[in-house]
C-alpha cells in the first residue's frame, strides 16, 4: 500500500504563533508559539497519528496544513503544490484535494441545512455538476459512509454522535480529496460507536487511497490505526517513528511516560505494571522553559537540558528523536 | 443480593423518571447495589446509560420536576435516605458523603478562592471557626499535593490548572472525613498524565483514609487499575456485575463482551480490525418490557425480545442479567 518513494505531504520548519495583545493601546504583548518549529513528511496512502496532550498544538498543525491560518514560518507542500503563502483563488482551487473531519460533529454541521444540503455544499462550491448529478453523488456518499439514502431530507439534529460524524466524513470526502486531516474525529463519541468510525475511515482509506493525518490523544487507538507516529510536545515534534518502533522502544523520556499512562483494560496487569508519574503541568506556550521544552518535567533531565534546545535526530529505520540522553 | 456483612450503602431497586414534555425518559430502571466500607465499586457505562442519574438520585441531586425517583430503597450507614428532611439530607451531602464532578471548572466557584470553598463545608459540617477551617483546608491541599498550600488557599479557580483544580475537588469532598466518596468520571477532561497522577493520588488517599468510593467511567482501562469490583451498566440497568479480575478474565454478559473487544489492545498484537457494536444505545422512552441490549446483540433470541432478564447469580460475586448462558452458548435454565 505504501509507496515510500513519495511524500504526499512535506512540511518543513512550520511555525505557528499567535500574538498576544494586552493593554488599552492593545500592544503586542508576546506570543503563544502553538507550532514553534516542526518539520515531517506525510507518505502517500499512509496514516500518520499525531499525538499529544492538550495545548501541545497538534489542532494547530492539522489546520496550519491546510492553510487554514496564515502560517508564521515554514513552508508547506501537499502534492507538489507549495501552499504555504498562496491565497485566495490559488488556495481555493487546491481545496478540494485536502479536506478536514473535526472532532465535535455537532458544532461542525449547520442545523440549518439538511444533511444532503451539507453534503452537496461542497459540490456546489468547486464543481460544475447538475442539480441532478450532484443528488447522485450525494447518495454514492452516503452509501459509502454507511448512511441510507432517505436521511437526506432530514436535519443533523435528528442523528446521533456516531451518524453526524458520518455526514461530516461523507462531506469531507464529496470532492475526492487526496489528504484528509482528521482532528480527533472519535474523541466525543461513546467506546461502542468509536470503532464503527474507525473501521468506516479505515474501508474508506482503502476504497479511495487516502491519506490521513489522524490528530488525537488517544494512544491505543493510534497504535491500531497509523502507520508512523508523531509525539508532539509543547508546540515540538519530540519523536517520530514508525507505529511499532515507536510503542516498542520509544525514545523520548515524554513518549516513555505517555505511554505508561495510558490505562489497560486488564486488571492482573494493571497491578503491577510500572509508571512512570511525570510531576506538574504543561509549561505555558507563551514561555517555554529555555532549553527542552519538557526539562521541566522530565525525570531524567540532566545539565544539558535546561540551556540547550536538541535536535530531532535519526536513530536509524526512520526513528527520529529530540532528546540530548541519546546523543 | 444484599450482602449480610456490614456494608456502607444499599441500594434497591432505584428506579428515576423524568417528566419531560416530550414525555418520560426512564433514565434508571431497578438498579440495586451495596457497598462494603473502603472498597472501590466501578461503575462502567456508555453516555446516557443513567450512571450519573444514579448517583444523582442517591443524594437527591436531581432537580424535581422534571426528575422523580419512582421506587427504591437507600440506606447510607444504616438511615434510610428517602425518608431523610431537607436538613438531614444537606448534612449528609459533603458530609458522610463527598462528591467529586466531571469538570473541575464548572463544579468550583470561579467568585470565591479555592480557600473559602474548601473551608465551606469544614465551617459548615464540622462547626469549625474560621481559624480552625484555614488550618485544616491548607492541611487539606497538602494531601492532595498542592505545593505552598498556604498562599494558594487565596488563589481563585481560574489560577489553577485542569488537574490541580481536580485535586482543589478532591480535597473539598475529603474535607469531612467521609464514609463513601462518590467520583463521578473525574479523570474524563483530564490528559492521560495527568489522569495517571489523579489515579495515583486516589490510590494513596484511600491508604491513609480508607473511605470507600463508587468510581464512575466510561474507560474500562481506568476501571481495571483501580476497582475491586464493577457494575457494568446500560440503559439504566446493571447488566453484569462481578470482582474486578473476574469481570475482565470471563465476562458473561453480551455488551460486556462487546465492550471489551471493541477496545484496541495497547500492547502485543494489533487487530487487523476493531469489533464494532452495531447500531445505537435506546432510547428509553418507557419503562424496559425486553432485554434493551437485544437489538445489537449478537446472541439475541425471541425470548430476549419479550421479556427483561433480572441479574442471577453465576458465581462467587458474579451476576448478570441476560437470557443467553456464555458458557453452553444457549439459553439459560430458569
Amino acid at each position: 500500500m505504501l509507496d515510500t518513494a513519495a511524500p504526499l505531504v512535506k512540511v518543513k520548519n512550520l511555525k505557528m504563533h499567535f500574538p498576544i495583545y494586552r493593554g488599552i493601546l492593545s500592544r503586542r504583548a508576546g506570543e503563544v508559539k502553538a507550532v514553534d518549529g516542526i518539520s515531517f513528511e506525510i507518505m502517500q496512502g499512509e496514516t500518520l497519528g499525531l499525538v499529544g496532550e492538550s495545548g501541545c498544538g497538534k489542532t494547530t498543525v492539522g489546520r496550519a496544513l491546510l492553510r487554514l491560518y496564515d502560517i508564521t514560518e515554514g513552508t508547506i507542500e501537499v502534492n507538489g503544490h507549495d501552499i504555504s503563502t498562496i491565497e485566495g483563488e490559488e488556495l481555493r482551487a487546491l481545496r478540494p484535494e485536502m479536506q478536514m473531519i473535526f472532532q465535535d460533529p455537532q458544532a461542525s454541521l449547520n442545523p440549518r441545512m439538511t444533511v444532503g444540503s451539507i453534503i452537496s455544499e461542497p459540490l456546489d462550491e468547486h464543481t460544475k455538476l447538475s442539480k441532478v448529478e450532484k443528488r447522485a453523488k450525494v447518495g454514492e456518499l452516503m452509501d459509502a459512509v454507511g448512511l441510507a439514502r432517505h436521511f437526506a431530507d432530514r436535519y443533523p439534529h435528528e442523528f446521533s454522535g456516531g451518524q453526524r460524524q458520518r455526514i461530516g466524513i461523507a462531506r469531507a470526502l464529496a470532492l475526492n480529496p487526496k489528504f484528509i486531516v482528521c482532528d480527533e474525529p472519535i474523541a466525543a463519541l461513546d467506546v461502542s460507536i468509536q470503532a464503527q468510525v474507525v473501521n468506516l475511515l479505515e474501508d474508506l482509506q482503502e476504497q479511495f487511497g487516502l491519506t490521513y493525518l489522524f490528530i488525537s490523544h488517544d494512544l491505543s487507538m493510534i497504535r491500531h490505526l497509523a502507520t508512523r507516529v508523531a509525539v508532539m510536545y509543547l508546540g515540538k515534534i519530540v519523536e517520530i517513528a514508525p507505529r511499532d518502533a515507536l510503542y516498542e522502544a520509544p525514545l523520548h523520556p515524554y513518549t516513555e511516560a505517555l505511554l505508561s499512562a495510558v490505562p489497560h483494560p486488564d486488571p492482573s496487569q494493571e497491578s503491577t505494571r510500572e509508571r512512570i508519574i511525570l510531576k506538574g503541568d504543561v509549561p505555558s506556550p507563551s514561555n517555554p522553559p529555555q532549553g527542552c521544552n519538557f526539562c521541566t518535567r522530565c525525570p531524567k533531565v540532566i545539565d544539558i537540558c535546561r540551556s540547550v534546545e536538541p535536535e530531532l535526530q535519526n536513530y536509524g529505520d526512520g526513528h527520529f528523536a529530540a532528546c540530548h540522553l541519546l546523543e | 443480593m444484599l450482602d449480610n456483612t456490614a456494608t456502607i450503602l444499599d441500594v434497591a431497586n432505584l428506579t428515576t423518571v423524568f417528566n419531560t414534555r416530550d414525555g418520560a425518559v426512564h433514565a434508571v430502571n431497578g438498579v440495586s447495589f451495596s457497598l462494603a466500607p473502603g472498597e472501590l465499586l466501578g461503575i462502567v457505562g456508555e453516555s446516557g446509560s443513567g450512571k450519573s442519574v444514579t448517583m444523582m438520585s442517591l443524594m437527591d441531586l436531581l432537580p424535581s420536576p422534571p426528575a422523580e425517583i419512582v421506587s427504591g430503597e437507600i440506606i447510607i450507614d444504616g438511615e434510610d435516605v428517602r425518608a431523610m428532611t431537607t436538613a438531614q439530607m444537606r448534612a449528609i451531602r459533603g458530609g458522610k458523603v463527598g462528591f467529586i464532578f466531571q469538570d473541575p471548572m464548572t463544579s468550583l466557584n470561579p467568585v470565591f478562592t479555592v480557600g473559602f470553598q474548601i473551608m465551606e463545608p469544614l465551617r459548615e459540617h464540622l462547626g469549625m471557626s474560621k481559624r480552625q477551617a484555614r488550618a485544616r483546608a491548607a492541611e487539606l491541599l497538602e494531601l492532595v499535593g498542592i505545593p505552598d498550600a498556604v498562599i494558594r488557599l487565596k488563589d481563585y479557580p481560574h489560577q489553577f490548572s485542569g488537574g490541580m483544580r481536580q485535586r482543589v475537588m478532591i480535597a473539598i469532598a475529603l474535607s469531612c472525613d467521609p464514609k463513601i466518596l462518590i467520583a463521578d468520571e473525574p479523570t474524563t477532561a483530564l490528559d492521560v498524565t495527568i489522569q495517571a497522577q489523579i489515579l495515583e493520588l486516589i490510590r494513596e488517599l484511600r491508604q491513609k483514609m480508607g473511605m470507600a468510593i463508587i468510581w464512575i467511567t466510561h474507560d474500562l482501562g481506568v476501571i481495571a487499575g483501580i476497582a475491586d469490583r464493577v457494575a457494568v451498566m446500560y440503559a439504566g440497568q446493571i447488566v453484569e456485575h462481578a470482582e474486578v479480575k473476574e469481570l475482565f478474565r470471563n465476562p458473561q454478559h453480551p455488551y460486556t463482551r462487546a465492550l471489551l473487544e471493541t477496545l484496541p489492545k495497547a500492547e502485543g498484537e494489533r487487530d487487523k480490525r476493531l469489533k464494532s457494536i452495531e447500531g445505537q444505545p435506546p432510547i428509553m422512552n418507557a419503562a424496559p418490557t425486553s432485554c434493551e441490549f437485544a437489538p445489537r446483540c449478537a446472541h439475541a433470541f425471541a425470548r430476549c425480545h419479550v421479556e427483561n432478564p433480572q441479574r442471577v447469580s453465576i458465581g462467587e460475586g458474579h451476576d448478570v442479567a441476560c437470557w443467553w448462558d456464555a458458557k453452553t452458548g444457549g439459553p439459560r435454565d430458569a
